[in-house]
């Protein structure tokens, strides 16, 4: 396959960053995106100049790490991927190929397509855990049985890699649906039901902090979603943030 | 010149660790907040470390190379984690998952290790039920279990092919919550470059900002490496790509023994290469073992009709087909340990009848299994006489329910439907069981220098069973450095903080800029990738699956010849203080080239075979593995001499109390 890549090429944060425009030949069909990118990266340093800088580690799609935005949609087209699960079958020879960064006030690009999402961890610090301590007495796991379904809806919702996908794809650049999964997560589960109201506040207030948007139900972070993580969080999580506001102790 | 003490402690083998918890020192929680840990790694190991620690009342200081500690490779892990819960009720027990593992590890790892590891096993489960993990369940309500190969009882806990990530976003979330409470400060795109020594002791580490490339000095009064794995000296495996051995190797450097690094775990259900520009290789969990029986044509015309595509698999007749694990090993079959299915599949495909184009897959069928559940299913909807197709539509739906993630995974990367054509899978390098050697506290031969998870070589001997990577990194992080490290800490309460502007720091931190500015003033023609490449091709094609002494003598002399290569010809792009991957990589594998060469001289030295060590000199008459434990039933532990290939070797010998040794049968 011959390609025509545009990519986005950005020295630091405080560079405006542009568009440069970088022909490809011989691209195997069965290369995923990344490797196809390694081979660019490849020619680039043998002609002595500076290779692209993205993110990447796991490249099985569980490590949330790989994060570009090709063609206007984030991971690519294909669905239910990240970007490191895709591959070059998608595309057609010939094809002119986008990529950006993930693009969002609260994900400051680092360096070309490399962008900081600290502010998901920091929203985690507000409170996506459960208060337990290491102890070599908990009760037994099998104390406190789960009904299957909340289980499977709790597991559902933890499968969130933390990519960043949804805010990338929303027009509001809303966190929301990477909120909502762990608020989901938790409150499906006795174990987290007793915190529910702290966390959902503490939560919502720090990713509002962190200048992400709100949720005006476009549904773009669903479809987007590498993991497939469902809508109905954000319904939970709204349900979870009135319960908390006007509920009293 | 440190001696080998693994302060095993005295008594009954079930009794060890009790007894040791109740007469270690401890320090009093007003003086653990003058005290300071930093912890390298945040999977399993590290991460779950950090958290207890900084619950205890220590203050953290935890680094990641990744941009956040959630990422730590650990999240990778698919299968599940291994508990002595018997909640089955078919038999397990403590002592038999300490058997299990001292056997399944081929009978070279320590037995009191392993016995604490059973033992903290069911806690395990517990603490991370608390912290709302959510495993799979039945429709009791109550925690469901899978079986993994090497054992005979169904022990493995799990969340669906995800289990890794999620008891990581556990111990992520357990960090989480003391980061928010200041007691851990995180550093995250941090890389640690260096240890630092004060009086023998480590003292800290000298780590670099990969954002802005500032070197900076970090003191504490203990230092934990919980750093993953090596595998990536191959450089195509199953590990992430940023995993490394720096951590590791850095402290080898300055006086931490390194252990039995050659062995390594090659994982047989793994997706076949495609090409050249091949970056890794994907795991397909070993749990697909459970329900896929692992095959290739009996006949070499059918081999040849597959590989041009003139036949498909799912056209040949169950006797055209030939289920060597199976035949092989009656009793354990498709469920055998993972070194010994490796071997069966290297074993075929080397005779000729591998399946795809380059001669390197065997094929792992769901067909079986679908049709069972299918019909399963059928009486349990009361469905009398189900088509042929229903059954099969049925238990397509329960095998997605198991395994659905992986089979969508096999899919997007191969572009075949694995629920109507077998899968192709090859073995790949997975884990490594050598490590940091560490004694029973899990110190290192630095005082104060501790290593856990994957980093230290403890408790796999020389090949893990499924499922236990999972158990040692949070037994070890949770349950066993939270108590050990206090009875060296006690030490410390009144040493107050380590200052950072000492001649030692001064050392350490120009020691890494030298080493930096090496490289970007190296004026190379070659990247980083291509030495890591041909170093991989090196280990992959004579220190893989099967090893023998001239190739071995032959990979050392190569390895040599790599890295001097490298030093002169690299070529690192961009400048030192700046966001510069190429560096990253250049520091990384230069450590490879180090260990690459400690490695081969380990395999070299061990003429024996055992676990994934397989050395083609030693095998019995039917092809099968031979230990030798009349000369190797020692741990070998390498001290750094200045110069990989001249290591000194210093043997822990291995005694069996509990367990006879055996030759290991899995027929």
């Amino acid at each position: 396959m011959k390609l025509i890549l545009k990519v986005w090429r950005q020295k630091n944060s405080s560079d405006k960053g542009r568009i440069e425009t970088y022909p490809m030949e011989n691209v195997s069909e069965h290369m995923s995106f990344l490797e196809m990118m390694d081979v660019l990266n490849e020619q680039l340093i043998s002609q002595g100049t500076d290779p692209i800088a993205f993110d990447h580690d796991c490249r099985e799609g569980i490590c949330g790490m790989c994060s570009m935005y090709i063609n206007g949609e984030a991971h690519g087209p294909d669905r239910g991927i990240t970007t490191c699960q895709l591959h070059m079958r998608k595309f057609n020879d010939g094809d002119t190929i986008y990529v950006e960064p993930f693009r969002a006030k609260g994900f400051p690009v680092i360096k070309d397509l490399t962008v900081d999402r600290s502010a998901f961890d920091r929203i985690q610090h507000a409170g996506g855990f459960i208060s337990v301590n290491t102890s070599g007495n908990t009760q037994d796991a099998n104390a406190i049985p789960i009904p299957k379904d909340d289980a499977d809806k709790a597991f559902d919702a933890a499968t969130c890699i933390g990519c960043g996908a949804c805010v990338a794809s929303c027009k509001n650049a809303s966190a929301m649906l990477f909120v909502s999964a762990k608020v989901s997560q938790f409150s499906l589960l006795p174990q987290g039901k007793v915190e529910a109201k702290r966390r959902v506040l503490n939560m919502v207030e720090q990713m509002d902090k962190e200048g992400f948007g709100n949720c005006t139900n476009t549904g773009a972070c669903e479809v987007e979603c590498p993991k497939g993580i469902s809508l109905e969080n954000i319904a939970r999580m709204n349900r979870e943030y009135l319960k908390a506001s006007v509920a009293s102790e | 010149m440190a001696t080998l003490d693994s302060k095993i402690p005295a008594g009954p083998i079930k009794d060890k660790w009790t007894n040791h918890k109740n007469h270690i020192n401890v320090v009093n929680p007003a003086n653990k907040r003058s005290i300071d840990v930093i912890v390298v790694g945040t999977g399993l190991a590290g991460g779950s470390a950090a958290a207890s620690l900084a619950e205890l009342g220590y203050n953290v200081k935890a680094f990641c190379f990744q941009d956040s500690p959630r990422r730590a490779h650990s999240i990778a892990a698919q299968g599940g984690i291994n508990a002595a819960k018997n909640y089955q009720n078919d038999g397990d027990s403590i002592y038999r998952l300490f058997y299990d593992t001292v056997k399944g590890g081929d009978y070279r790892a320590r037995e009191a290790n392993v016995y604490r590891l059973a033992e903290v096993s069911a806690n395990i489960i517990d603490q991370c039920v608390a912290q709302g993990v959510p495993f799979a369940r039945d429709y009791g309500g109550l925690l469901d279990n899978r079986s993994f190969g090497g054992v005979l009882v169904s022990r493995t806990f799990y969340a669906k092919g995800q289990t890794g990530q999620q008891l990581l976003l556990g111990a992520y979330s357990a960090m989480n919550r003391q980061i928010g409470m200041g007691k851990i400060k995180m550093y995250n795109r941090h890389e640690m470059l260096e240890l630092v020594k004060v009086d023998g002791k480590a003292r800290g580490i000298i780590a670099r900002n990969m954002v802005t490339g500032e070197i900076q000095r970090h003191s504490a009064h203990a230092v934990v490496i919980a750093s993953g794995g090596y595998g990536n000296v191959f450089y195509l495996s199953t590990n992430a790509m940023g995993s490394n051995v720096t951590a590791a190797w850095r402290i080898h450097k300055k006086g931490a023994y390194f252990a039995n690094p050659c062995y390594t775990q090659i994982h047989p259900t793994c997706i076949p290469r495609s090409g050249d520009y091949q970056s890794k290789l994907t795991l397909m969990s070993e749990s697909l073992r459970n329900d896929g029986r692992i095959w290739v044509p009996k006949n070499i015309e059918d081999v040849e009709a597959i590989r041009n595509g003139s036949k498909k698999p799912v056209e040949l007749k169950e006797e055209e087909r030939d289920y060597y694990l199976e035949r092989r090993y009656p009793a354990f079959g498709n469920l055998v340990p993972r070194d010994v299915a490796s071997r069966a599949a290297k074993e075929r495909c080397d005779a000729g009848y591998g399946v795809n184009k380059t001669g390197e897959a065997v094929f792992l069928d769901f067909a079986s299994a679908i049709m069972r559940y299918g019909s399963e299913k059928a009486t349990v909807l009361g469905e009398l006489n189900p088509t042929p197709e229903r059954v099969r539509e049925l238990g397509e739906k329960v095998i997605e329910n198991k395994y659905g993630n992986l089979f969508q995974m096999y899919e997007k990367i191969t572009d075949d439907n694995p629920y109507k054509t077998p899968m192709m899978i090859y073995p790949a390098v997975h884990y490594t069981m050598g490590g940091i050697w560490v004694d029973y506290n899990l110190m290192t031969t630095i005082p104060g220098c501790y290593a856990a998870g994957e980093a230290n070589f403890s408790d796999h001997g020389a090949n893990r069973l499924g499922a236990s990577a999972l158990m040692q990194g949070l037994a070890d992080g949770y349950f066993v450095l939270p108590y050990t490290i206090g009875d060296y800490l006690a030490n410390d309460i009144r040493t107050g903080k380590i200052p950072t502007d000492t001649p030692e720091f001064d050392e350490a931190e120009k020691s890494v800029t030298e080493r930096l500015e090496k490289f970007v003033n190296n004026k190379g023609t070659k990247s980083v990738d291509h030495f890591h490449k041909r170093l991989g091709n090196v280990m992959w094609n004579k220190v893989g699956m099967a090893r023998n002494e001239q190739g071995l003598k032959e990979a050392i002399a190569e390895i040599r010849q790599i890295r001097e290569e490298f030093h002169k010809d690299v070529f690192v792009p961009g400048g030192m203080y700046e966001f510069n991957p190429e560096l990253e990589k250049a520091a990384r594998v230069e450590d490879f080239l180090e260990l690459g060469e400690l490695f081969a001289t380990d395999a070299l030295l061990r003429t024996e075979s055992c676990g994934g060590h397989f050395r083609e000199e030693s095998r019995t008459e039917e092809g099968e593995a031979m230990r030798d434990d009349e000369n190797f039933a020692y741990t070998a532990a390498w001290e750094w001499t200045g110069d990989p290939g001249k290591a000194n070797l210093h043997k822990e010998e291995l005694t069996f109390n509990e367990v006879e040794l055996k030759q290991r049968s899995y027929k």
